[in-house]
């Protein structure tokens, strides 16, 4: 990088409760003012590659290598892909209804594991407060009764995914053109026991971020904020939909960008920036261009983006939620966690519907039929939203793929949020607590993935640098991840 | 002395005239674990998972035939131990990546892996690079999987009548290649044959079946390997 323009570069190490392993540089200019502040990521193992070669029909399961946090979202995005190399994109009912009760199983897994074990200690303690108590464990000193509601609450998204994947990590259930089992009875009543208490349990969570947002709003909507475009699949008549529909990119006012964009047709409408100090490439709109184009993705463009929710009580929350900032696009990035446990009581909603489908019984699991030899699939996984590009060869292997995950698309708003944090709190040429805690809690906001973002075949930590103008390490801090998931 | 008894880990056993060890174990509902025997072929001898001790010596009970009085080891900690090594050998050999494998819950490998409690194998992998020839329409080969157990070379030529594989090759660089030309759509290779059935491992697969078959009813997700011999059950 250039040390020779007069600018120095302060780098945020380990941010304690983000997965994966990322650093952030925070880079000085000659006055020792914030210029500007990046998340890089360190290991890259070239996931793309080591699927080429591979016989189409394993991508949904290999691709759950990709990650240990969110396997389930790849693997029924390229689940979603290979349907239509066999030409089975048009999925029987049951088929349908098992692959969306996996995805808001993971999705109700996902939000509920990051709002109770890496984003709640933040919001009841206040992320001001001291550091030892602010962590999941003081969470369950101080609330035992909602920490345990957490670890249930995780548990039940779990079982939800391995009466349909087969397994809770790693599973096999959506296969090409299908599904490779039904719900039984037993399942199904299994699933119903415990339901009604997750939903009540979803909407008390709903509570503690909303209360949260509201009660600290002067200190909250400054925080790593900033206006955004927001970009999201929503279902063809403007309902938030979570596993398939239409591209829609709302501008910071809520002005359509574009929408009814088919998944196929993504490449119209979004092109990668590659630079040279991250190995995450950098998606923008194309209409707008790389400099400008950059958009949000994840629980808080998708409530922007969505006409309304199609279950009764997250569509009572989302308008709550929209009222705040008067039907216009929440651009506050701690916003994050009240849209996301909106999604959490939407989630438990669309499981409870499915539950009481029959369809979920049937026996009609798979269908083929004309194939194609390139496929492009589009999921709006917990984290946002998520696309898999696949060519394949004559010989039925995989010639070329194109993944672009949440956290990527995510890249250059969490360097946006990081630069507006490290504007505020860096004083000096030393990263203090203060600025460690509060760029970890701007991150956490956006819940990362970096184990995705980067492809690397595990959980890694994240280490912030604080580096002068003349490119010398100023300080180096950062935790050690503590938790995994 | 058509029947005559042999003892095996202490336990008296009749055998018959021209049985090998291994089938007069597996008629006393007794299990000698094997990759390379399949019932239905000639004793072969090339794996040597089903190595025993008789008589003291160690051979393999897939071609060793049984001989009145003869006194076979099957249990002891020491054959346990060197049939463990020889399968941590074979994963650490091959690229085994069982998580997203389509032959897993119906491997052989990956279930005398888990019969023999192996977590890690205690060598280091070698990740070789092996090729996928994926050139026939219905057929997959996938080197990566191989184990070199012969079992498709001898159903195709045995059963098929065929001669579709063979080796190539010696030592480490042995591997399994089409007879006729350098990929398996050279050859008359069809998806019906025997042989694409006689895969212990995911190394020659029908294509796009993949998982059809989900979790838990798949053949080793109830049972371990070798369970239906010891439960005196058809195989
Ligand atoms: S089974 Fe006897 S040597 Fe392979
Ligand atoms: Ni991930």
């Amino acid at each position: 990088m250039s040390t020779s323009n007069g600018m120095k570069r302060v780098v945020i190490e380990p941010v304690t409760r983000v997965e994966g392993h990322g650093k952030v540089t925070i880079l000085l200019d000659d006055q020792g003012q914030v210029h500007q502040a990046r998340l890089h990521i360190v290991e890259f193992r070239g996931f793309e590659r080591f699927i080429q070669g591979r016989p189409f029909w394993e991508m949904p399961v290999a691709v759950q290598r990709l990650c240990g946090i969110c396997p389930v979202s790849h693997h029924l995005c390229a689940a979603k892909a290979v349907d239509r190399i066999v030409g089975g994109e048009n999925l029987t009912p049951t088929a349908m209804k098992m692959r969306r009760l996996m995805h808001y199983g993971q999705m109700f897994q996902s939000h509920a594991l990051h709002f109770f074990h890496l984003a709640s200690p933040d919001l009841l303690f206040g992320f001001g407060s001291d550091v030892a108590q602010r962590n999941v464990l003081g969470v369950a000193a101080a609330h035992p009764e909602l920490a345990k509601q957490g670890i249930l609450m995780r548990k039940y998204g779990q079982e939800v995914i391995r009466l349909t994947a087969g397994k809770k990590v790693h599973g096999t259930g959506a296969i090409p053109g299908g599904i490779n089992k039904n719900l039984s009875i037993e399942e199904r009543d299994f699933l119903l026991e415990d339901l009604d208490q997750m939903v009540a349990w979803a909407e008390g969570a709903l509570k503690i971020a909303k209360d949260y947002t509201v009660e600290n709003l002067d200190a909250v909507a400054g925080f790593g904020s900033f206006d955004s475009n927001h970009m999201s699949l929503v279902r063809a008549d403007g309902a938030m939909d979570l596993y398939d529909g239409v591209l829609r990119a709302v501008d910071k006012d809520g002005n359509v960008i574009f929408d009814g964009v088919d998944q196929q047709d993504y490449l119209d409408v979004i092109s990668e920036e590659v630079r040279p100090w991250s190995y995450m490439k950098f998606p923008f709109i194309k209409s707008i261009g790389p400099e400008n184009g950059w958009y949000r993705v994840g629980p808080l463009s998708r409530i922007n983006a969505c006409d309304f929710i199609d279950t009764p009580l997250a569509e009572t929350a989302r308008q709550d939620f929209m009222s705040l900032t008067d039907g216009k696009p929440n651009n506050i990035t701690m916003a994050y966690h009240w849209a996301r446990m909106i999604e959490v009581v939407h989630s438990i909603e669309k499981i409870k519907e499915l539950l009481h489908d029959e369809d979920l019984q049937g026996e009609n699991l798979v269908v083929k039929g004309k194939g194609r030899r390139e496929a492009v699939a589009i999921l709006e996984a917990p984290r946002g939203t998520l696309f898999h590009h696949y060519k394949v060869g004559e010989d039925d292997l995989v010639e070329q793929a194109n993944l672009i995950v949440s956290t990527t698309s995510n890249n250059e708003p969490m360097n946006r949020a990081v630069e507006g944090v490290a504007r505020e709190y860096l004083s000096g040429q030393e990263i203090t607590e203060g600025l460690l805690n509060h760029v970890e809690v701007a991150i956490r906001a956006y819940d990362p993935c970096l184990s995705c973002a980067t492809h690397a075949m595990g959980r890694m930590p994240l280490v912030i640098d604080l580096v002068d103008a003349d490119g010398n390490l100023l300080d180096r801090k950062g935790k050690d991840t503590g938790d995994a998931c | 002395m058509s029947q005559f008894t042999i003892t095996i880990d202490g336990r008296e056993v009749e055998a018959k005239a021209g049985q090998t060890i291994l089938e007069a174990a597996e008629e006393a509902g007794i299990y000698i674990p094997r990759l390379c025997h399949k019932p239905g072929l000639e004793p072969f001898g090339g794996c040597r998972v089903c190595t025993v001790t008789a008589n003291g010596r160690p051979c393999s009970a897939c071609t060793q035939p049984a001989a009145p009085g003869m006194i076979v080891m099957n249990e002891t900690e020491q054959v346990k131990d060197f049939r463990k090594t020889l399968v941590e050998m074979m994963f650490v050999e091959g690229n085994h990546f069982c998580m997203f494998c389509e032959k897993s819950g119906n491997c052989e490998l990956q279930a005398m892996g888990y019969r023999m409690g192996i977590d890690v194998p205690r060598f280091p992998f070698l990740f070789p690079k092996r090729n996928v020839d994926a050139s026939h329409p219905d057929i997959l080969v996938d080197h990566n999987r191989c184990i070199l157990c012969a079992r498709c070379i001898r159903t195709s030529r045995d059963v098929d009548g065929k001669q579709v594989f063979d080796f190539v090759g010696r030592g480490a660089n042995k591997r399994v290649a089409v007879r006729s030309g350098t990929r398996l759509a050279d050859s008359d290779a069809d998806v019906s044959d025997a042989a694409v059935e006689a895969c212990p491992v995911g190394a020659l697969l029908k294509k796009r079946v993949g998982y059809a078959t989900p979790i838990g009813e798949r053949l080793y997700d109830k049972a371990p390997i070798g369970s239906e011999i010891e439960n005196g059950e058809e195989s």
